[in-house]
């Protein structure tokens, strides 16, 4: 007979979910501050292996995985900024935020911020993010010269874009691995040089759909910074266009320019611990998104907007995740190449169709792929779009509208993804086979999984 | 692992031949459904009840031997199917009606009564909680009874079987909490299946597809308990004040 032990949970273990608060699975969680302690991790893994969590700001279960071992990484959090040569090296636990604090009056930006700053740097490499310079920059992972990686079985590898065909490979295995492939320890990235830390914003507001394509695709080229708004419950489709660049300190006026490399990015409130779920429905949206669009201007150019204004409105409100209430939510987020842009307008339909309420519909242009095998961005349009998960009918809509995307060449975002299927996957990814072999290789005994990697057979 | 909107993957029917826990099987979301494992003795009706479900377009469905009356064999059982891949929903389904004049006659039937609905349940279902709660994840349905509330007369063996099996289930529940696995009792009242066929019907006897549609709704709503029909919970909250003299003579 095997002894059993009681079903008592010790306390370290928590319950894990992403930041759509949809399936929670309990892992042992540990939080490592140093190298030694990542690998004291890997040696004492218990039979449900092991995952690297960062500030667990995807939507879906790519950073938890049940009964296994989850590294809180935010303790791995040095960051030593090289000005001379315009890098920075950062542990895999630093967030853009605390970065952002220390770079930009340093006269440094990040190559590439997501919608929030309050991401990991692991996090950014393992999902290989975006953000609204992708036509220009590429994602997050173009940018890293190097990254240290604790292996499974705690080998240290070191991994660049520009190494042997072996390291090459590892390493884009790695961007976008999404934690399968080891735990990314620190990286090295290159910088952005900036004079000031203001934006010079055009805004354009448009009528419809079709309009907002076209002035996307007329103007995108013009600007390093690019992103719509999509009022997803106006029948029209209308947004609001926000694009810009990097102020030079000499759009400043003068009384200014001796702080133009001040950095603040406030929290202004917290969203209550409790809301029902009643809350966010389609008329608090569709109010919402009104006076959304009718803030912006009709037109405005070379408005001056600081940093986090511009890349992160909704870090003002922590916690806004809760807004959706218990049920939590799903991000939908998918992309599709130039020749299938009607896709954007079916799903916009499909959404509403099913009473879907959004407020959060972003929609942007992606520039040229990267050569990671499970990187997410490809040429053409991408959406994403929040959708409380309670919306009667939800899955069956966007069941749908994953064969609409697959059919038309696209795919979706892992670290947006919760309910995707494993043949969608496989369809829509056509490298898995390649990733998965280079995976097999690095970890040959499957000590690095998570809930996502076993819903979707990764 | 369920996903953000609630679809299961795997599912573990133990007593695979169990109306009720088929029709479940049936009236869950099964987009994201890729293994069913049917626990059961081998029968001809496990291999029928494989074949409806893979006939509904239910992928992934298989028969795997078991008895719940052999405890000897559950732990190796459980963890082979276990150890092939989480299992996001078990259906706790079997039992046996039994005789209660054969019983009161025969203690070795009601021995045979109590073996498989508690002792069997109490073996593996404990099994199953500790593989639940390895995985992090995953629900547990117990279907217990009307019956458990209050035993009568006319079948308190029975009843007695399944008001332990009930306590058992809450007990789990509890020990379970904040494992992220979770556990769902559910009390029908009597069912129109195989088991009850010849029974004169008590009032709100229900259809097994229905017991199915309050199950599924139970899971998404994170329910620990469940009647069904749902106002049997006022109905059986009644007669369990009833003073015994007069409960005793309430028709069967
Ligand atoms: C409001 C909001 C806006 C967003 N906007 C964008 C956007 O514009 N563009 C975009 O691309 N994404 C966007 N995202 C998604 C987000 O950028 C990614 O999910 C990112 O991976 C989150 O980083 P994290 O540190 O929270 O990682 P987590 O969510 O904790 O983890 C994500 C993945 O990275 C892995 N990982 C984390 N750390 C390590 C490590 N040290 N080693 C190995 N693997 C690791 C995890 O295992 C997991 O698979 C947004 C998310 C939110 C909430």
């Amino acid at each position: 007979m095997s002894a059993v032990s009681p079903l008592r949970t010790t306390g370290e273990e928590q319950l894990l979910t992403g930041w759509g608060r949809t399936s929670p699975s309990l892992a042992r969680v540990r939080e490592p501050r140093d190298v030694a302690d990542i690998e004291q991790a890997i040696a004492e893994v218990g039979p449900r292996g092991l995952l690297a969590r960062g500030l667990g700001r995807s939507y879906g279960d790519a950073a938890q995985s049940g009964g296994a071992t989850v590294l809180d990484m935010t303790g791995v959090s040095a960051i030593d900024l090289d000005a001379n040569a315009g890098t920075l090296t950062a542990g895999a636990g630093a967030s853009l935020d605390d970065i952002l604090r220390r770079i930009v009056p340093a006269g440094f930006f990040v190559p590439v911020t997501p919608g929030t700053r309050m991401v990991t740097v692991g996090g950014a490499i393992a999902a290989d993010v975006h953000g609204k310079n992708h036509h220009v920059d590429g994602t997050f992972g173009s940018h890293v010269r190097r990254l240290g990686l604790l292996g499974s079985t705690g080998e240290r590898h070191e991994l660049s874009p520009t190494g042997s065909k072996r390291e090459c490979e590892e390493f884009w295995a790695t961007v976008g691995g999404m934690g399968l492939t080891g735990v990314i320890t620190d990286a090295t990235v290159d910088l952005i040089p900036i004079t000031s830390s203001l934006i010079s914003v055009d805004t354009e507001r448009t009528p419809d759909l079709d309009s907002t394509m076209q002035s996307m695709v007329a103007g995108d080229d013009r600007y390093r910074y690019s992103v719509a708004w999509i009022d997803s419950v106006h029948p029209s489709g209308r947004g609001v266009i926000t694009r810009g660049d990097h102020a030079d300190i000499s759009q400043l006026p003068a009384e200014q320019r001796p702080s133009a490399l001040n950095y603040r990015a406030k929290v202004v409130g917290t969203a209550p611990p409790f809301i029902p779920g009643r809350l966010l429905n389609k008329l608090t949206v569709r109010a919402f998104n009104e006076a959304w669009y009718r803030k912006a201007p009709q037109r405005r150019v070379a408005e001056l907007q600081p940093i986090a204004e511009f890349f992160h409105p909704l870090d003002f409100v922590q916690d806004w995740n809760r807004v959706y209430g218990p049920g939590g939510f799903v991000q939908y987020q998918f992309v599709v190449p130039d020749s299938a842009s009607e896709v954007v307008g079916t799903a916009l339909r499909t959404l509403q169709g099913v009473g879907a309420p959004s407020f959060l519909t972003v929609l942007k242009r992606f520039g040229a792929a990267n050569p990671g095998p499970l990187s997410f961005p490809q040429p053409g349009w991408t959406l994403a779009a929040d959708v409380p998960a309670s919306v009667p009918g939800l899955g069956r809509a966007l069941d749908q509208l994953d064969e609409l995307v697959a059919g038309a060449g696209g795919r979706l975002y892992l670290a947006k993804d919760s309910r995707q299927s494993p043949d969608m996957l496989a369809r829509t990814y056509p490298r898995l086979a390649e990733w998965q072999a280079i995976r097999d290789r690095m970890d040959p005994t499957g000590l690095f999984t998570s809930d996502l990697a076993r819903r979707l057979s990764l | 692992m369920n996903d953000a909107l609630g679809e299961p993957q795997s599912v573990l029917v133990l007593g695979g031949t169990s109306e009720i826990a088929l029709e479940t099987v049936k009236a869950l979301p099964r987009a994201r459904i890729r293994r069913v494992v049917l626990a059961g003795r081998p029968s001809p009706a496990r291999d029928e009840a494989v074949a409806a479900l893979t006939g509904v377009g239910i992928a992934g469905v298989t028969a795997v031997d078991f008895d719940a009356k052999d405890t000897g064999a559950h732990a190796e059982l459980i963890n082979s199917i276990f150890d092939a891949g989480d299992i996001d929903i078990t259906l706790l389904a079997f039992g046996i009606l039994g005789n209660q004049d054969d019983a009161e006659a025969d203690p070795d039937h009601a021995i045979d009564v109590a073996t498989t609905n508690y002792t069997g349940a109490v073996s593996v279902g404990l099994r199953v909680a500790q593989r639940l709660k390895t995985q992090g994840h995953g629900s547990l349905v117990v279907f217990s009874s009307v019956a458990g509330d209050r035993a009568r007369r006319s079948n308190y063996v029975y009843g007695s079987t399944k008001a332990g099996l009930d306590a058992f289930a809450q007990g789990l529940g509890d020990a379970l909490h904040g494992s992220g696995a979770h556990v769902l009792v559910v009390r029908p009242g009597m069912v129109r299946t195989k088991m009850s066929a010849g029974l004169k019907e008590a009032p709100m006897t229900t259809n097994p597809d229905v017991v199915a549609g309050i199950v599924v709704a139970a899971l998404r709503k994170g329910k620990e308990t469940v009647y069904a029909p749902g106002p049997l919970r006022f109905v059986m909250a009644a007669l369990k004040t009833l003073p015994r003299p007069i409960f005793r003579k309430l028709p069967n």
